[in-house]
């Protein structure tokens, strides 16, 4: 008698990934993939993949999938969500993305509730461009363009998104998880989860933020890294639910 | 259909409506707000996608968007909100997705101010975003003109799967005048190419990223290929008294109707001159200039309101050795019919084709 215990996603194809070894991206793409499964949903999902690390994020999907400009992931998914309201669309965006070029695109769609699901990807650096300063850099983190640490008076502070969007009517569901062990991975998957059954149930704007590990270049080996996520970023960017509407909870208590 | 009188800007936006328009985005800047103001209203009442950016940038990106899931997707702005729009339509250009987007120019640079103006031929017939393409533009010197190409507008975004600009300026945006509004047509069916879920099929993705210079530069080739044949079918222009023409003046939209009174007062007054005006500003309807100029065109006067952007196409067309006038307003400026015919006198003079006191 055999039990199934892993098998691949079916919204998940079946190729290496071109991230960096001890990236956290390859996580990510699994839980998500994971939970599109789960919900049955490959074939009415749409994804809206970022500039950055994950630009090739729709040739690792089974799904449709389109490429935004820097930032300007979810304005495109509001015309797509408008234009096919019965569809799931999902923006998947890192920090330089949605925290830097694309401020005002996140907020305005969380401001508007848009029925979207965003998974922001948060690894406080830039990733595609080299280990650049990213808006959720740390202070005195050293990077390529802050090589003495990041002095919040010459280079201002860290922005933290979730509490901000979390502070705007018209989002449902902000919360901010980890993916730096494999107690915080299984938070994050439910969230993910969550944050995709708000838009079935449409209840409005849904951001799952993901601390990630960026071991290229924070010069670290890829447990180093993990541990740095756990020890430098949690404290800076603590976990937890930070909007839950009511409609939202019903939801999770049905699960 | 019945004659109405309709402000131009809300004929142009009553006629998208009617032309199939399914999503409309965009963000309010005058002089073209009546677009958006009436689509406010229109589209919602008919059940379609109405709404209201926080940026062009944002707006824009909406209409790539939707036009990713087939539908036909809009947008209107003014010079400035244009400008800010360059990054989608470069990214729209280079998907291969249809969009139409109303430029009702004002004057620039900067803020400038919300007067007519055609200071930005460069920007929209050239590239409209960075990369190495041309959107297809159309520019209306009426309202009825407004709304016919309107139709043309959405007809060309979908035969060829590009970005097509209707540019315009506050005068035709803020204009009355009779017209027909045609019939509602049904919506389309949605292309088999869009991105609507992978169900029953396998997965579509929309992108332009092409990271080898080999796969870019294919990319590329696919989409000059595309304009060739493009530039080949799609010239449009409209003439004026163009028989026995050894005078001709060029302007477009706003400028080629002032300039059309020009024309009528110098042919009453015996100048042998005719006017073409482009409809098409790219593909600039290069092939019907030409024949013009080999039926014996002598000279050329351009009417723009730019400091003669468009020229240099003219002067692409005709070679060096013609002569050519330039009659340039700036700023907003528009000009007048009687400062053109004295343009005209000038060169039918020079040519020997008036006398001293032909027109005083």
């Amino acid at each position: 008698m055999r039990t199934v215990v892993y098998q691949h996603p079916q919204a998940l194809e079946n190729i290496s990934t071109h991230y960096c070894p001890g990236c956290t991206h390859g996580i990510a793409h699994r839980l998500i993939a994971e939970v599109i499964d789960e919900l049955g949903i490959q074939e009415q999902t749409i994804l809206v993949a970022p500039v950055g690390c994950a630009v090739f994020a729709y040739d690792y999907f089974t799904v449709d999938g389109v490429e935004a400009a820097h930032g300007r992931a979810p304005a495109m998914a509001t015309g797509i969500k408008r234009s096919l309201p019965d569809r799931i669309v999902f923006t998947y965006q890192g920090d330089g993305d949605l925290a830097a070029i694309g401020t005002a695109e996140i907020i305005h769609a969380a401001a508007r509730g848009e029925n979207i699901t965003t998974i922001f990807i948060n690894n406080a650096i830039y990733g595609m461009t080299g280990g650049q300063m990213a808006p959720t850099s740390l202070p005195d983190q050293r990077t390529t363009s802050s090589p003495f640490g990041r002095n919040p008076a010459i280079a201002g502070n860290p922005i933290r998104m979730t509490e901000l969007i979390a502070a705007i009517e018209g989002s449902a569901y902000v919360v901010r998880r980890s993916l730096h062990n494999v107690r915080e991975i299984r938070k994050a998957k439910k969230a993910i989860k969550t944050a995709f059954r708000v838009q079935q149930a449409g209840l409005g704007f849904a951001m799952v933020e993901l601390l990630s590990a960026c071991p290229t270049n924070w010069g670290l080996s890829a447990p180093d890294a993990l541990k740095w996520v756990e020890e430098h970023m949690v404290p800076y960017y603590p976990l937890g639910d930070y909007k839950v509407l009511d409609a939202v909870k019903a939801l999770e208590d049905r699960e | 259909m019945t004659v109405q009188l309709l402000k131009g800007n809300v004929a142009i936006a009553e006629a998208a409506v009617r032309a199939g328009l399914e999503a409309y985005f965009g963000y309010p800047i005058t002089p073209q707000t009546e677009l958006l103001e009436h689509l406010s209203g229109r589209m919602v009442e008919l059940g379609r996608v109405f709404v209201q950016a926080e940026s062009e940038v944002a707006a824009i990106n909406m209409v790539y968007g939707a036009a990713c899931t087939g539908v036909r997707a809009m947008t209107s702005s003014s010079s400035p909100g244009v400008s800010l729009m360059q990054e989608g339509l470069s990214y729209i250009a280079a998907s291969e997705v249809p969009c139409v987007v109303v430029d009702m120019m004002r004057g620039g640079p900067g803020l400038g101010n919300i007067q007519p103006s055609q200071a930005d031929y460069f920007q929209v017939t050239r590239s409209a975003g960075h990369g190495d393409y041309h959107p297809i533009v159309l520019a209306p010197a009426s309202v009825q003109e407004a709304i016919d190409l309107t139709f043309l507008a959405f007809d060309l975004a979908d035969k060829y799967r590009h970005v097509v600009l209707l540019v315009g300026d506050g005068l035709i945006g803020q204009m009355m005048e009779p017209a027909e509004m045609p019939e509602m047509r049904p919506i389309r069916p949605r292309p088999d190419w869009a991105i609507t879920g992978a169900r029953g099929r396998s997965k579509h993705v929309i992108t332009s990223i092409n990271l080898t210079a080999e796969e870019n530069e294919a990319a590329n080739r696919r989409i000059q290929a595309r304009l060739a044949v493009i530039r080949a079918h799609e010239q449009r222009s409209v003439e004026h008294y163009i028989e026995g023409a050894r005078v001709l003046v060029i302007g477009f939209g706003t400028a080629g109707r002032v300039a059309q009174s020009a024309v009528k007062m110098a042919r009453e007054a015996g100048i042998p001159v005719g006017l073409f005006r482009p409809v098409t500003l790219w593909p600039f309807p290069e092939d019907r200039l030409r024949a013009l100029v080999d039926d014996g065109v002598e000279a050329i006067v351009v009417v723009e309101m730019n400091a003669g952007q468009m020229l240099e196409d003219v002067r692409l067309v005709v070679g060096r050795e013609m002569p050519i006038a330039l009659h340039s307003r700036l700023g907003g400026a528009v000009p007048l019919p009687e400062d053109i015919l004295k343009d005209i006198v000038t060169v039918a003079q020079k040519l020997g084709l008036a006398g001293p006191e032909t027109v005083r």
